[in-house]
């Protein structure tokens, strides 16, 4: 993308309210991936002489009603939310950007029809329609990403397509057409890379939404399947302990409110820069 | 003025039966795709054979799909949604009782963040720069980034477990309402927030507000009438689209804390599998949905008589 990049990746990086917040996401996401590397327990050995163990030197976070370190289970977790998040963020992205470049490009009737779409999609709530995909589909996590992205690529969608309406329009789309490029050429080689960096300042607003989204699936058994550590299905299969050990939900739900609200923070950051206006609520994906 | 705002809802009605049409015929597809009788997955394998049988021949259920489809929405058509699988009650009457609770927890949510949000959001935006714009900009972030069912428990911890103030889940008066309400709020609040003050910034540096200030008109009259009446159009939006949301059933917020609503039965549907309740949710949520984002429309008009209401733009 090069030249075409309104905001250079040094530029962008060297804001601190951006810098930080990637900065923690890097690192919880970077020790998830390292963790069997670390001295850390075994997140899926089950302890019977260790269940429901208050934090403590061994075990930071203490230990679940499984008698596994949830220290280790949190490291672990990160892997899947942010991951899980990152994938479909890509995936919505990948689609919307497709959707977007030809429907603005084309216009017409195809354009419109999925741009009705896209309106219904960003109006309905998109937790709701999430759920209603999870259902259909076995629970897993190929069905959270597909329910992510049905919900997701839209408003990647929407975004390109404004873009690309006043591209289209430019001198250098006809000068292109006039020495003889095909369609496709002047689409994908002239109009789309000058997408691409919009869809991936689009890609960093969205991705808290998404793990959000992530989240609270798991949590409804929806997500990934048990034992698999994911913080939402962790705090979900430990609501019932909340009088006696309530550490077990304390700390999963507290990873997750870190990392989500640093990948929001760097939305922020990237809105502001940007200057981009979403439309509607600023909730899950 | 009065005949053409008529018109406009009319029209707007007449939307509807497509986006109905569309997503009944959607989730009929699914249905179809799911193992097993489309009969029985929709009347439920309680109901006596005389009813499975009258349904099958209702619905055609040995001709094609698209007759079948026909024959369901002949039978929505008279109201008859079907019986829960697990209850085998009416589907419909089923939700119009729980709908008013929802309606109520919907309701006390807006209470709190309308006032809390917009006041809070006109504050950042005239402490621009501040350390006081900073703490509310964190506080909205935070807001939208603690998951609701997290922070749920949370706050059913401290306030229900340990200082014992409030019941911990519950159906019923002010009592069990305060607490799903105050969650229910917090990701409301925290866009209202944003939205709020964004407008009031850009308002701000508008020329009529300069013009009225060199006027001397005073401070608060500005920003009480000036900003306000011009802030009110996006703070609608943000409060119709949360309101209609919310009416969609607080899935999250109504299952943690045992409110018996529409959210909360439309995801014991959903868990269960119980697929005349997922139904009956999705069509009566679409109509409540489409309803809210008309009233929204309505709103904006009286607020504002420059938007003019004529279908799209």
């Amino acid at each position: 993308m090069g030249k075409s990049d309104p905001m250079p990746l040094q530029r962008v990086l060297s804001t601190p309210k951006l810098s930080v917040p990637l900065l923690i996401i890097l690192l919880f996401f970077a020790l998830s991936l390292l963790a069997p590397l670390l001295p850390l327990h075994d997140p899926g050995r089950i302890d019977l002489e260790l269940l429901r163990m208050p934090p403590s030197f061994e075990h930071p976070f203490g230990t679940d009603n499984k008698g596994r370190d949830l220290f280790s289970r949190v490291i672990y977790g990160a892997k899947i939310s942010i991951g899980v998040a990152m994938i479909a963020a890509s995936v919505s992205a990948a689609i919307g950007f497709i959707v977007g470049l030809t429907s603005g490009y084309f216009g017409g009737k195809f354009d419109a029809v999925v741009m009705s779409v896209v309106d219904f999609i960003l109006s309905f709530p998109s937790l709701l329609l999430a759920i209603a995909i999870s259902v259909v589909l076995p629970p897993g996590l190929y069905t959270v990403m597909i329910a992510l992205t049905v919900v997701g690529w839209a408003s990647f969608a929407r975004l390109v397509r404004g873009h690309v309406l006043t591209l289209k329009s430019m001198a250098f789309v006809d000068a292109a057409r006039a020495v003889g490029c095909s369609t496709a050429r002047i689409l994908f080689i002239h109009i789309a890379p000058l997408c691409i960096p919009l869809a991936l300042v689009m890609m960093g607003i969205k991705l808290g939404g998404f793990m959000l989204t992530e989240a609270t699936l798991s949590f409804l058994g929806l997500g990934a399947q048990p034992p698999a550590p994911t913080w939402g299905a962790m705090i979900s299969a430990h609501r019932t302990y909340i009088l006696t050990a309530p550490w077990m939900v304390v700390f999963p739900g507290l990873a997750l409110s870190v990392v989500a609200f640093c990948f929001n923070l760097a939305g922020e950051a990237l809105k502001q820069k940007y200057e981009l206006k979403e439309r509607g609520r600023g909730d899950a994906a | 003025m009065r005949w053409r705002i008529t018109t406009y809802i009319f029209k707007r009605l007449l939307l509807l039966i497509p986006l109905l049409l569309g997503i009944t015929l959607f989730a009929f597809l699914l249905l179809k795709t799911l193992p097993g009788d489309i009969v029985l997955s929709l009347v439920g394998e309680r109901a006596s054979p005389e009813v499975i049988e009258s349904i099958r021949r209702e619905l055609g259920a040995d001709e094609g799909v698209l007759a079948q489809y026909v024959g369901y929405l002949k039978l929505l058509m008279q109201g008859d949604f079907g019986r829960s699988y697990h209850t085998n009650r009416e589907v419909l009457a089923d939700i119009l009782m729980k709908f008013p609770n929802t309606l109520r927890l919907a309701l006390a949510a807006m209470l709190i963040s309308i006032p809390g949000g917009i006041l809070l959001g006109f504050i950042a935006a005239y402490r621009r720069g501040g350390l006081v714009e900073q703490c509310i900009n964190a506080l909205s972030i935070g807001g939208l980034s603690i998951p609701v069912f997290w922070s749920a428990i949370m706050i059913m911890i401290l306030f229900s477990l340990t200082l014992k103030l409030f019941p911990p889940s519950g159906t019923g008066g002010f009592k069990f309402l305060v607490l799903p309400a105050f969650v229910l709020s917090i990701p409301a609040t925290s866009t209202l927030i944003r939205v709020t003050k964004t407008t009031v910034a850009d308002i701000l540096a508008m020329p009529y507000i300069t013009t009225a200030r060199a006027k001397g008109v005073s401070l608060l009259r500005i920003r009480a009438v000036h900003v306000f009446k011009n802030a009110v159009i996006p703070i609608v939006t943000i409060i119709g689209l949360d309101f209609g949301s919310y009416l969609n059933g607080a899935v999250v917020t109504e299952t943690i804390f045992g409110w018996d609503g529409i959210g909360r039965f439309t995801m014991e549907g959903i868990l269960k599998r119980d697929y005349p309740v997922i139904m009956g949710c999705i069509i009566i949520g679409t109509i409540v949905f489409v309803m809210i984002n008309l009233i929204t429309d309505i709103v904006y008009h009286y607020l504002d008589p420059r938007i003019r209401l004529h279908g799209k733009e």
